[in-house]
């Protein structure tokens, strides 16, 4: 019988904290879209590199969890490779508000939304599945 | 179609193929060829790497020589001959704006590999060849704790430096190897951020006028509108009070400025902006007219907009002019000096260039000096090289050419801010009838 184990708190602030950052990123780059205030833009362009901080060493722990627990698959495996994902795109993303000025839109807001959306979404499978190692 | 057109179209094809595979296109003349605008995810980058001159010299044409005059000096930048043949170099490092974003923390670790890690002197340096040998035997320091000066003229006694921050006048007595005191400012120059930070230039025939180049404070406006205020554009200063104007507007970073001695008409080097591909935008060098808008930031060589602009401006598009004569993209074209027949037949009539060369082109363009041929006060036909091998083909780069200056007694000379090296190019004897004989007595 699988058991729930939670995350263990300092991984669990590691992931709670990329969200808000890949957010507060998004509505930067809405605010620069609507205002042409090139603030917001280097707003964005800093949550996102905390973002980036934030969910990498969240992926890292998640990896390292997985490595030294099996069985390496299910839910766990999903939250690894949607924090994979969201990472790798929220780098893109980074470079893509490396571009100067308006050269970055409309790609900055969208890649925003889907860097939202998978790193929300990892947060919901980190915080509510079980993980690798919950059951020994 | 009639020929015209077609051999108009050829004949940049057949220069391009003559350029034995030389990967710079053909952007030389006033309708350079514009390519769609594109950007990766990455800009396309090569930073120099830089590597001591060692025996190697930087390569002339047949029948001209260059020596170094002056080594180990601390970022020389723009020389001015003075009346008697002594040479002023400023020497210095401006700008400092600050890191906005993760993208300035980053590129401003890479580009600084390929620049000189010597502090900038914030100086005047004097050289004297008393003797007429070419060698430059007295060297003293004519003025310091400046603050990153560039551009430099004389007009009568009254010599004129444009620092970083503000346009300053000493008085200069013929001969004086140190200034007599702190100089007088004349006008504060916009200097909040100073992204681009050089002030070039120049004087009016009449010494009534001073012309400043002052470069924007971003690539393209991406520190925001409000920091390009009196940015990208070359001021018109009353030299007597300071009282200044904006002669022409929309010139992106005018890095050098100089007077055409036939005309009076003030030209200017301009660099265009970067990140929208290898082959774009060209830098130029243009005549400067009065009242006249260049283009930046909303568009580029006349009507060609740049989207990465907001708001946009399409009556400002519809006004810019295009310049007069393209140099190709990202050679960075930083030091402007038109010819005198003291140096040779062949480079008599027309204007050098000095290219420092640029970060964002691979493969690189500029590192060199070239020389654009004028007739009837314009220029004409393509440029040819005059100064190279700044960049060897080891792929290392030994220099970087910034001001170029003629000497009326037959000689030019090229500041490198790389290896710290004032180059003196000469006409050996022959190629400029009477050259040797001027400089064998010096006018003091």
């Amino acid at each position: 019988m699988l058991e729930a184990k939670p995350l263990h708190p300092l991984h669990a602030v590691l992931l709670a904290s990329a969200f808000p950052l890949f957010l507060g990123a998004l509505l930067s780059d809405l605010a620069y879209a609507q205002s042409y205030e090139i603030q917001w833009k280097n707003f964005a362009s800093w949550l996102i590199a905390g973002g980036l901080v934030f969910s990498a060493l969240a992926f890292l722990w998640a990896l390292i969890a997985l490595l030294r627990h099996a069985p390496r698959r299910g839910l766990p495996l999903v939250y690894c490779l949607f924090l994979l994902a969201g990472w790798i795109l929220g780098f893109v993303n980074a470079l893509i508000h490396a571009k100067d000025a308006w050269a970055s839109m409309p790609e900055a807001v969208i890649l925003s939304v889907i860097v939202v959306a998978i790193v929300g979404a990892s947060t919901w499978l980190g915080f509510s599945t079980l993980r690798a190692g919950a059951t020994r | 179609m009639t020929y015209p057109i077609l051999i108009s179209i050829a004949a940049p094809l057949v220069f391009l193929a003559a350029c034995n595979g030389n990967p710079e296109p053909q952007q030389y003349g006033p309708e350079p060829a514009l390519p769609k605008p594109q950007r990766g995810l990455l800009p396309s980058m090569k930073i120099a790497e830089p590597a001591s001159w060692g025996d190697q010299r930087p390569a002339v044409p047949p029948g001209y020589a260059v020596a170094a005059i002056a080594t180990d000096l601390q970022i020389p930048r723009q020389t001015l001959v003075l009346p008697n043949g002594d040479i002023l170099v400023a020497e210095g490092r401006g700008g400092g704006a600050p890191t906005l974003t993760p993208k300035d923390v980053i590129a401003g670790v890479i580009k600084a590999r390929g620049t000189s890690s010597v502090q900038g002197g914030d100086r005047l340096t004097l050289l004297r060849d008393a003797d007429g040998d070419g060698v430059y035997e007295t060297r003293t320091v004519f003025a310091a704790n400046l603050n990153a000066p560039y551009g430099l003229a004389l007009v009568g006694d009254k010599l004129y430096i444009a620092n970083q921050d503000a346009l300053v006048r000493f008085e200069y007595r013929a001969g004086q190897t140190t200034a007599s005191g702190p100089p007088v400012k004349i006008t504060d120059l916009p200097s909040s951020i100073n992204h681009h930070w050089t002030k070039a230039l120049t004087a009016s025939p009449d010494g009534l006028f001073l012309y400043v180049g002052i470069g924007s404070n971003s690539n393209i406006t991406e520190r925001g509108m409000p920091a390009e205020t009196d940015r990208a554009m070359v001021w018109q200063v009353d030299a007597r009070t300071g009282a200044h104007r904006p002669f022409a507007t929309g010139l992106r970073n005018p890095t050098a400025l100089t007077t055409q001695p036939s005309t009076g008409q003030v030209w200017a080097a301009v660099n265009e902006r970067d990140e929208i591909g290898p082959d774009l935008v060209p830098d130029y060098v243009t005549s400067v007219r009065a009242g006249g808008f260049y283009g930046w930031p909303y568009s580029y060589w006349g009507q060609n907009v740049d989207t990465r602009v907001r708001p946009q401006d399409s009556q400002k598009v519809a006004s810019a002019i295009p310049p007069d004569y393209g140099l190709g993209s990202h050679v960075a074209t930083l030091g402007l000096a038109f010819s005198a027949p003291t140096m040779g037949a062949s480079f008599a009539n027309g204007l050098f260039v000095g290219e420092h060369g640029s970060w964002n082109r691979n493969p690189p363009a500029g590192y060199k000096v070239i020389f654009v041929p004028f007739a009837a006060d314009r220029p004409t036909g393509p440029a040819v090289d005059f100064v190279t091998g700044f960049r060897g083909e080891d792929g290392k780069t030994r220099g970087r050419p910034v001001g170029v200056t003629v000497d009326p007694r037959g000689a030019l000379l090229v500041a490198d801010d790389l290896s710290n090296t004032l180059w003196r190019v000469t006409p050996v004897a022959g190629v400029a009838a009477g050259a040797s004989a001027a400089s064998s007595t010096p006018s003091r």
